[in-house]
């Protein structure tokens, strides 16, 4: 008889954690069905699983009291063994659709999120970034020749006709970056701004633009990553086209060190979401031996955890774009700051190699 | 006799309506079309309902609604805040100003917050549903991959997920904002709007899982999530026995009486006996007598349908452990 074994089992584990087995066995001889006896000597272990699923599903884990934590695997499996035999055994439609709930609601919290926030924070700081990151490199790789070449572009295109200018930089009212403006007004954009206002509310909307073209280009992805390659090449052919408008007064470096201050981080953090775009559009025009659906989503998951760092450095960088670069107002200590947090994520991202969890 | 005929009628009609359902089951109903199943690391096949697109979208209005009233309760309290401590009396420069430029701050964060955090909060819960997906009795879980194994639903895939709903359903408003903020040509953004949030509308309606954009990305699929309560044993106490309640006479049915019905007839059974609706048992009752040839009595509906219902499901379950299975009255 396939029964007995589970049901041996079944008794034994009972007999260590549960205090109603006798009621259980009495109301069992009552049934006429075997199968309904079968039932009635297990009903107790299935009401105490549900008890303890309902607590976990409603967030309450601290509620459940140990020795619950501890039975919650045996009480799965031996759910799972019941539903088993039950299948094979009786035909209580309801008590069959209550298993199944059951096992599926079971099955969710003992195989659901393994990590509360906390732990999740803990794996996604101490490794789980970064080698995410690493696990794209290749696509970081396009994403970069894209940005250079964009650039590029920009600058060879705007220097060849400055009317490209107006094209890739829409006019602003009271913009004096225009091609022709003098070497005062241009110097005068980039320094002696401290004691503007408004720079919190300045920065707190940089960061909620920035973080939607990122979000873009990454969501985009999924079009085989060409949006996010246009959007790579539209944003550094700006850079390239301003280059060139200060290179042509002598200031390069000058706005070189302007941008750094928070660039290094803002555009390390887009060529990033490019990245995750590319690698997402990478998977599902070449998936190789897997299903396309099955690549998508295994790409979509790895550059789930850059994009979330992506979000985070966008946030960094509407800092130091609304105070930082206002606040400093020399292009040496600019372009060291720039520098430091270009060299600080370079050195998280790739030196820092402690063995986090690479996600699959 | 006029009774006797009506009751017949609707005697019939119990059986149509039995016959109706297994002609449901037979051609592929939409529910059944939803049906899935996965397999465990147990090895347990589990089967599982994909939620229809209208639970989803209902789930989406819901939480949609939630959002703009969680924008709107943060702005008036924000605004009130700022009302009570009398912010515009302060003027340029003063430490007013700054908290004024804060509370500004705060809110594009809150409106942010609102946005992209409402979904993944919710949804990295235990019970992996925004409050219009519980409302709605709807959850996300992973989706197997090509060989059937279910796997984890781990945070990974819900932020991917959630990342994607941005350009679902909110970018084709910041098409007509920029538009309204340009002052370009706002009917060619609304037409662009529009044309844009149907392809990823209609998204899941082309696809045999009903995924949308981010689920092919996540690798997640919308499955319901059912809360059911374990139904009553129903052959315990004297009913089930066969003691009439009139006479305390015993129910007995022969082999052959009991041969004419199937599995799919029990469980009609089983369900009328647990809704208990003396109409329904009633006809139940006189269908039954109608073909096995027994004189219906009245009254005793509910005992001689309890015994009947145990001693077939008896006999039926006897042959199972012998490997003969009765799907439903036309099979042998």
């Amino acid at each position: 008889m396939s029964s007995s074994a589970p049901a041996r089992f079944g008794s034994t584990v009972t007999g260590w954690f549960s205090r109603r087995q006798g009621a259980a066995i009495a109301a069992a001889e009552d049934a006429t069905l075997r199968s309904d006896r079968f039932r009635l000597e297990r009903e107790a272990d299935w009401r105490r699983l549900e008890a303890i699923v309902s607590r976990m599903e409603s967030g309450r884990i601290g509620a459940i009291a140990d020795d619950d934590l501890v039975a919650l695997p045996v009480l799965y499996r031996m759910l799972v063994s019941s539903l088993a035999v039950a299948r094979e055994t009786t035909l209580d439609a309801a008590t069959l659709a209550y298993l199944e709930g059951l096992a599926q609601r079971a099955w969710f919290v003992v195989y659901g999120p393994e990590v509360g926030f906390r732990g999740w924070a803990a794996r996604f700081f101490g490794g789980g970034w970064s080698a995410a990151v690493r696990s794209i490199g290749f696509d970081i790789a396009i994403a970069f020749a894209l940005m250079v070449a964009g650039t590029v572009v920009g600058w060879l295109l705007v220097a060849g006709n400055p009317d490209w200018y107006y094209a890739l930089m829409p006019a602003q009212p009271g913009d004096v970056r225009v091609p022709g403006a003098s070497h005062d007004a241009l110097y005068k954009s980039l320094f002696g701004r401290t004691h503007e206002t408004g720079l919190a509310v300045f920065a707190a909307s940089l960061f909620s633009n920035n973080a939607q073209v990122s979000i873009l280009c990454y969501a985009l992805g999924f079009a085989f990553g060409i949006p996010a390659i246009l959007l790579l090449i539209h944003n550094t052919a700006l850079l390239g086209a301003l280059l060139w408008l200060y290179h042509g007064q002598g200031l390069t470096l000058e706005l070189v060190g302007w941008l750094s201050v928070h660039g290094t981080t803002e555009l390390f953090a887009i060529m990033l979401a490019g990245a995750s775009g590319i690698h997402i559009g990478r998977a599902m025009a070449f998936p190789g031996q897997r299903a396309v659906l099955d690549a998508a989503a295994q790409a979509g998951r790895r550059t789930a955890t850059v994009m979330t760092g992506v979000v985070l450095m966008l946030i960094v960088a509407g800092i130091l774009e609304g105070f930082c670069r206002q606040l400093i107002d020399a292009t040496g200590p600019r372009l060291m700051l720039g520098g430091g947090m270009l060299a600080w994520w370079l050195i998280y991202f790739f030196v820092f190699r402690r063995q986090g969890t690479v996600q699959r | 006799m006029n009774a006797s005929t009506a009751s017949a009628d609707r005697g019939t009609g119990m059986i149509g309506r039995w016959r109706q359902r297994r002609r449901q089951r037979r051609a592929i109903s939409p529910t059944e079309r939803r049906k899935r199943t996965i397999l465990t690391a147990e090895g347990l096949r589990l089967p599982i309902t994909l939620a229809s697109r209208g639970t989803r979208a209902a789930a989406l209005m819901i939480d949609l609604g939630m959002i703009v009233a969680t924008i709107i309760i943060t702005t008036l309290l924000i605004v009130l805040f700022a009302r009570s401590i009398g912010i515009d009396k302060f003027k340029d420069g003063t430490p007013g100003e700054d908290l004024l430029e804060f509370l500004l701050v705060i809110w594009i964060i809150a409106v942010f917050l609102a946005r992209t955090a409402w979904f993944l909060w919710f949804e990295l819960g235990s019970r992996g549903a925004t409050p219009g997906k519980r409302l709605t009795g709807i959850r996300i879980a992973a989706r197997p991959g090509s060989d059937g194994t279910a796997g984890r639903l781990t945070a990974e895939a819900v932020i991917a997920r959630n990342l994607l709903r941005d350009i679902e359903l909110f970018l084709p408003l910041v098409f007509i904002g920029g538009a309204l903020g340009t002052g370009a040509d706002t009917t060619m953004a609304a037409w662009a709007a529009v044309i844009w949030f149907c392809i990823f509308a209609g998204f899941p309606l082309f696809n045999h899982d009903s995924l949308r954009c981010g689920d092919v990305i996540a690798g997640t699929w919308v499955v319901e999530a059912p809360r059911r309560k374990l139904g009553q044993a129903m052959s315990v106490g004297s009913g089930a026995q066969g003691v009439s309640m009139l006479t305390g006479a015993q129910y007995r049915f022969s082999d052959e009486e009991l041969a004419i019905y199937g599995e799919f007839e029990l469980q009609v059974l089983e369900r009328v006996l647990r809704d208990n609706r003396d109409d329904a048992l009633a006809e139940v009752a006189q269908a039954i007598c109608r073909k096995i040839g027994w004189s219906s009595g009245a009254g005793d509906e509910r005992a001689f349908l309890q015994a009947y219902y145990t001693q077939l499901r008896a006999r039926l379950e006897t042959g199972m452990r012998f490997g003969r299975r009765k799907a439903d009255k036309h099979t042998g």
